[in-house]
Parts: structure tokens; C-alpha cells; sequence
């Protein structure tokens, strides 16, 4: 653990990457889908990045303060998968929108508390309790969906992807708003500066008198919250509940957080890196996609993108 | 090296006696859920059921064994499940296309020896932390296997390949006879060697052992690649077992074999386990999965029962060391 002394009055000194290494990504990328397929740089192509960017994006923001923690939260996607399948069977049997929306939040939040509780009560390190929490997620979403995919559906529910305000498209906005909110409680707010200093200097919490478990919990809980948040986005989108539907989802989330340049260590993280972050991803995505890149060696490219941002990451941390 | 000389300096000769009763409690349990299952099913105390249950059990002790060596530095491989993916269909390919079951297990061991060496590499060379690098390692393979098989299965391999997973020696299946092999050699070499001692002393604490003089890299990089070749060896085993590759084979097997190495009683911050223990571990997973099979409950509860061990294991091994 770095001793380095954090003023709680100053948030904004939070370091920030001296050369956005994402954004030469993102730019780099951008221009070799535009050079190399035609149907890239179209208005609607580009629309569609973005909106189909906003899952992750809700699942990047809260991993970003995870990681900010020098923690992890493997499970998201299979607490996604999970939350999902609730909010179609809650939405089936009881037909309101709004008991299933909080059941599906309600999911979340209890395997944010079982993870929080886990890492910072039982100081169980984080990777391996999501690891363990991960496996009982995607239990028991087979188990509520006896395997098979949740149908039936009301049709509004699909309005709330695929509708717009004034032209805007519904899930912009959402992540637009959710963006908005992390921004603020990670720069303007004392539970922001906490989450700094869980990762760069927890003794100095202790010193101060926080209750800096509490605080740990609360953060994997936002993570499971938002998990149940994206359920309802994925939902509306497939218009159906799926046991398997955003299972390795976490990856491209963890990927789009590393990318933006959040460390791993002494908590320096970056809410604008994340978002860029997961725009990168979902361009390289909706690039490979257009030129019929298998979805799996989409992941094989994300891997590498990962790995090599990392790399940057330790030389950075090294100069 | 001093280490193996002087059991009561070592870093593993501290333990020893503590290494041995955890061993003693962990017999214990595995000896207590045979009394269970035995009672709550007729089918369990059969020689078939047995067999069969120390067949399951060798498939993920190879996996575990090399993870354990990973796990004893202080680091995870979370990528064995994918590599057995990648150098199952690796391995059938070349049999396809030579014939020879003998370069068609030398090409599934190469395959998983060169992915652990690129893990080794990231983790010794990049200094990337072994849980992130073996986890983006993990989407690597999968995203390579899929593109490589196309949903496609090979399947139809020559019988004398078969043998490997499903042959009889003696009344006994030949995989459990690989086992106690690989458990005597993986013993001997935890224990007996400097290399091993070298590995626990990493372990117990890198700093010193770069002190004194262990090329901390090099041991790094030999588990990991080590980690990587018994991926292959499992990948062998069951490709023989199932006479079919396909690009999900193994996905399900990393948490399970993570699983056993912890309920063996290895430390996930490094210097504590033994080969001996993950064995141990990897027979009361089979045991409890292999009861909830006997007793009827739905496969789903087990990626749910084995998270829950996972989380237990590690909670045992952190309340060991606060009251320590």
C-alpha cells in the first residue's frame, strides 16, 4: 500500500493519466473502420455505437470505483444474467413493470452486499470471492430459468430501449444521466474521496474514523444496483430473459476500465476514461461487426487491446 | 539452499506440523462425506461408482496440480479451463490430420505449455497481475477456439488414443493410474527439489526470496507454464473420455479446479499447500458433486455449490491466519 497522503478537501488532485493513451485508441480505431468499411461512418451506424455502448457503460462506471478500491467484481455479468431472467419472470407472473424492475435491482443489490461482505468483512480477496459469487449467480439463473429463455414479454417494455425523447434515444439518455451521477459522486462528494483513498490509503480512513468497510460495501452494492439497472435495458433490447445472455459481460466492462486508464493499484481512477473506454470497446466492436468478424475473435481483440493497455498502465506507474 | 535441509527454518518447515493436521482434518472430512453418501445412497459404495468417482477425481486433479504450484507463488491461472478448450481441439485436429495419437498428445501438451508460457511471460516479464492477465488469457482462448472450431466438433479417434481416457488396466481406469503418478512426481518435486522449495519460499515472500538469490522470474514463469502443460495433460485425458472436441469442452472445469486446490488447503497469498492436499481437495469435490448426482439434484446447484466451497475455503484459510 502507497502512503501517499490524500486531501480529502481536494478531490479534484485525483491523478490523472498524463497522456490519454484511450484516446489515441479510440481515434486510431475509428479511423480504420472508416477507411475500411463503408457503412461505418453513417449517421445511424454511429447512433447505434453509442446506444448499443450504454449496457456497458452502466456496468463500466461502478466497476471503475470498484477497481478504484483495489477490488474486482467478476460476477456483474452473471449477476446481470440473473437479474434480467427475475425482472421477466417477476413481470410474467405479476404484469407490473415497476415490481420487476425492483426485484431485478433487488437481485443485484443482495449479491452486492454477499460480495461487499465477502471482501471486506471476511477480507477474502476480491477476484476469487466474484469468482465464487460468479458461479452461484449462473446457478441459480439456470435454475430460475430451468435453461431455457424467459418469452412472453409485454410489448412496452421494449419502448424503453427502442424509444426516444425529442429524437434522442431513450438509452443515451439514461447513459448520459447514469454517466452524469457517477461523475458527481466521485468528484464532488466526500463518498467519492473515500473511494479514492480506499484504494491509495485505507489506513489513513482508519486514522480519520471512517468506517471504510461499510463504505466497501456500499460500493460493490452500487455495482450490483447497476447490474439490475443494465437488466432492465437488456431486457427491453432482447425482449426476452436469457440464461445465458450476458454471461462474460464483465470482460468488456473490466476491458473499457483498464482501457480508460483506471489502475489496478493505489487508486487512481478516471470516470471520462471509462466512458471512452467503452466507447473504444463498443467501437472496435460494431467496427469488427461490420466487416463480419466473428463475435469471438472480437473477444480475442478485446483481450489483446487489454493486455496491451496494461502494459502502458505499468509503464506509466513505473516513470 | 538451505531450505530443504533444515526443516525447522524453512519457509514450508514452519508448517509442517500445521501442514500435517490440516491434512489429517481434510482426510477426515473426505472420510466423513463417504460415511454420508454411503448411507444416504445404495448406488454410492459400489466399485463401479468408486472407480468412477476417482475417475472424475483425476480429471480435475491434473488441472489442479499445476494450479497449485501457481497458487503456492502468490498468483491464480484462471485461463486452465479455456487452455483445455484450445489444446483439446489442438490435439484432435492433429489426429485428424497425422493419425498418430502420439503427435496428437505432443500437440495438445505443446498447446497448453505455450499458453502458460505467454501467461508466465505477462506475469514474470510484464509484471501484469496474474489474476487480470490469466483472466483477459481466458477470453483470448475462448475467442480463438471458437473462430478455430466454428460450432464444428471433431469427433471418431483411433481406439488405442481412446484407451488414454477410457482403458482398463488391471480392472482399474488408466487415468487414475496417471494420477497417482503425477501426484508422486508433483510430491517429489514440491517437496524434495530446491526448484520446488524455491517455489514455496516465492511464495512465503518474494521480496526475500529475490534476496537470496532465487531467480524469482524464472520460477515464475516455470509454474505458469507448468500450469499450462497439465491444462494439456487434462485436455488428453478428456478428449480420450469423450472421443469428442468441441469449443466449449472445459469451460465449466476452472472454478472447480480453483476449488480443489483451496480445499486442499493451499493459500491463495502464496507459501502454504501441497500437491498431496489439492489431491485431497480435488477427491472431496468429486465426492460432493458426485453425491448430488447420486442424490438426484439438478446439475445447476453445482457451479452454485462449488462457488459457495470456493468462498469457504478461502473464509478457513483467512480465519486460520487472524487467529494464528
Amino acid at each position: 500500500m502507497s502512503d501517499q497522503a490524500l486531501s480529502p478537501s481536494a478531490p479534484a488532485r485525483v491523478k490523472m493519466p498524463s497522456v490519454p493513451g484511450v484516446v489515441m485508441a479510440l481515434a486510431l480505431l475509428f479511423i480504420l473502420f472508416a477507411a475500411l468499411s463503408p457503412g461505418f461512418l453513417t449517421t445511424g451506424n454511429l447512433s447505434n455505437i453509442l446506444v448499443q455502448s450504454v449496457i456497458l457503460l452502466l456496468l463500466a462506471l461502478p466497476m471503475t470505483l470498484i477497481i478504484m478500491t483495489e477490488g474486482l467484481d467478476l460476477s456483474m455479468g452473471a449477476v446481470l444474467t440473473l437479474a434480467s431472467l427475475v425482472l421477466a419472470l417477476t413481470i410474467l407472473s405479476t404484469g407490473s413493470l415497476l415490481l420487476a424492475f425492483a426485484a431485478a435491482v433487488g437481485v443485484g443489490l443482495a449479491f452486492g452486499l454477499l460480495n461487499g461482505w465477502l471482501v471486506s468483512m471476511l477480507s477474502i480477496p476480491p477476484f476469487v470471492a466474484t469468482l465464487g459469487t460468479m458461479g452461484a449467480a449462473q446457478g441459480l439463473a439456470l435454475l430460475v430459468s430451468d435453461g431455457q429463455s424467459v418469452v412472453g414479454i409485454p410489448r412496452y417494455v421494449r419502448q424503453i430501449y427502442s424509444g426516444d425523447v425529442i429524437g434522442i434515444p431513450n438509452p443515451i439518455l439514461i447513459g448520459i444521466g447514469f454517466y452524469a451521477l457517477f461523475h458527481v459522486l466521485l468528484y464532488h462528494t466526500r463518498f467519492g474521496t473515500y473511494i479514492c483513498a480506499l484504494g491509495g490509503n485505507r489506513d489513513a480512513l482508519t486514522l480519520a474514523g471512517v468506517k471504510w468497510k461499510r463504505l466497501l460495501i456500499s460500493v460493490y452494492m452500487l455495482g450490483g444496483a447497476m447490474a439490475g439497472v443494465a437488466a432492465l435495458l437488456m431486457t427491453a433490447r432482447m425482449n426476452a430473459g436469457h440464461p445465458t445472455a450476458a454471461i462474460g459481460m464483465e470482460f468488456d466492462a473490466i476491458a473499457a476500465v483498464a482501457l480508460g486508464g483506471t489502475s489496478f493499484e493505489k487508486g487512481n481512477g478516471w470516470v471520462l476514461g471509462t466512458l471512452l473506454g467503452v466507447l473504444t470497446v463498443g467501437v472496435l466492436r460494431n467496427g469488427l461487426n461490420l466487416m463480419a468478424v466473428p463475435s469471438s475473435v472480437q473477444v480475442t481483440c478485446i483481450g489483446v487491446l487489454v493486455i496491451f493497455a496494461l502494459l502502458l498502465d505499468g509503464m506509466r506507474s513505473k516513470s | 539452499m538451505s531450505i530443504t535441509d533444515n526443516p525447522t527454518t524453512g519457509a514450508s518447515g514452519i508448517h509442517l506440523s500445521k501442514d500435517m493436521q490440516q491434512l489429517v482434518y481434510r482426510l477426515l472430512a473426505a472420510g466423513l462425506l463417504c460415511l454420508a453418501l454411503s448411507i444416504a445412497s445404495d448406488a454410492f459404495l459400489t466399485s463401479n461408482n468408486i472407480l468412477n468417482v476417482l475417475r472424475q477425481a483425476s480429471l480435475l486433479f491434473f488441472l489442479a496440480s499445476g494450479l497449485t504450484l501457481v497458487i503456492l507463488t502468490g498468483g491464480l491461472d484462471l485461463s486452465v479451463g479455456a487452455n483445455i478448450g484450445l489444446s483439446a481441439c489442438m490435439a484432435a485436429t492433429a489426429i485428424k490430420a497425422t493419425g498418430s495419437p502420439v503427435l496428437g498428445t505432443l500437440a495438445g501438451l505443446a498447446t497448453g505449455l505455450l499458453i502458460g508460457l505467454c501467461n508466465g511471460l505477462m506475469v514474470a516479464k510484464l509484471r501484469i497481475p496474474s489474476f487480470i492477465a490469466t483472466y483477459g488469457m481466458l477470453w483470448v482462448l475462448h475467442g480463438i477456439t471458437y473462430y478455430y472450431m466454428a460450432g464444428e466438433s471433431i469427433h471418431g479417434f483411433p481406439p488405442e488414443f481412446r484407451q488414454i481416457g477410457s482403458g482398463y488396466f488391471l480392472g482399474i481406469p488408466i487415468p487414475i493410474y496417471l494420477m497417482v503418478v503425477f501426484l508422486l512426481a508433483g510430491t517429489f518435486f514440491a517437496q524434495r527439489t530446491v526448484w520446488g522449495q524455491q517455489i514455496y519460499a516465492i511464495g512465503a515472500n518474494p521480496v526475500a526470496a529475490r534476496l537470496t538469490g532465487i531467480p524469482v522470474d524464472r520460477r515464475l514463469i516455470l509454474v505458469y507454464a507448468f500450469s499450462g502443460a497439465m491444462a494439456g495433460v487434462a485436455s488428453i485425458v478428456f478428449l480420450a473420455r469423450l472421443n469428442s472436441a468441441e469449443g466449449d469442452i472445459g469451460e465449466t472445469m476452472t472454478l472447480p479446479a480453483i476449488a480443489a486446490v483451496l480445499i486442499g488447503g493451499a493459500s491463495l497469498f502464496g507459501g502454504i499447500g501441497s500437491v498431496f492436499g489439492t489431491f485431497i481437495g480435488a477427491l472431496i469435490l468429486t465426492l460432493v458433486l458426485n453425491g448430488m448426482n447420486l442424490l438426484a439434484v439438478n446439475a445447476s446447484w453445482q457451479p452454485l455449490v462449488t462457488g459457495a466451497i470456493v468462498i469457504f475455503a478461502v473464509w478457513l484459510d483467512m480465519y486460520g491466519r487472524k487467529k494464528a
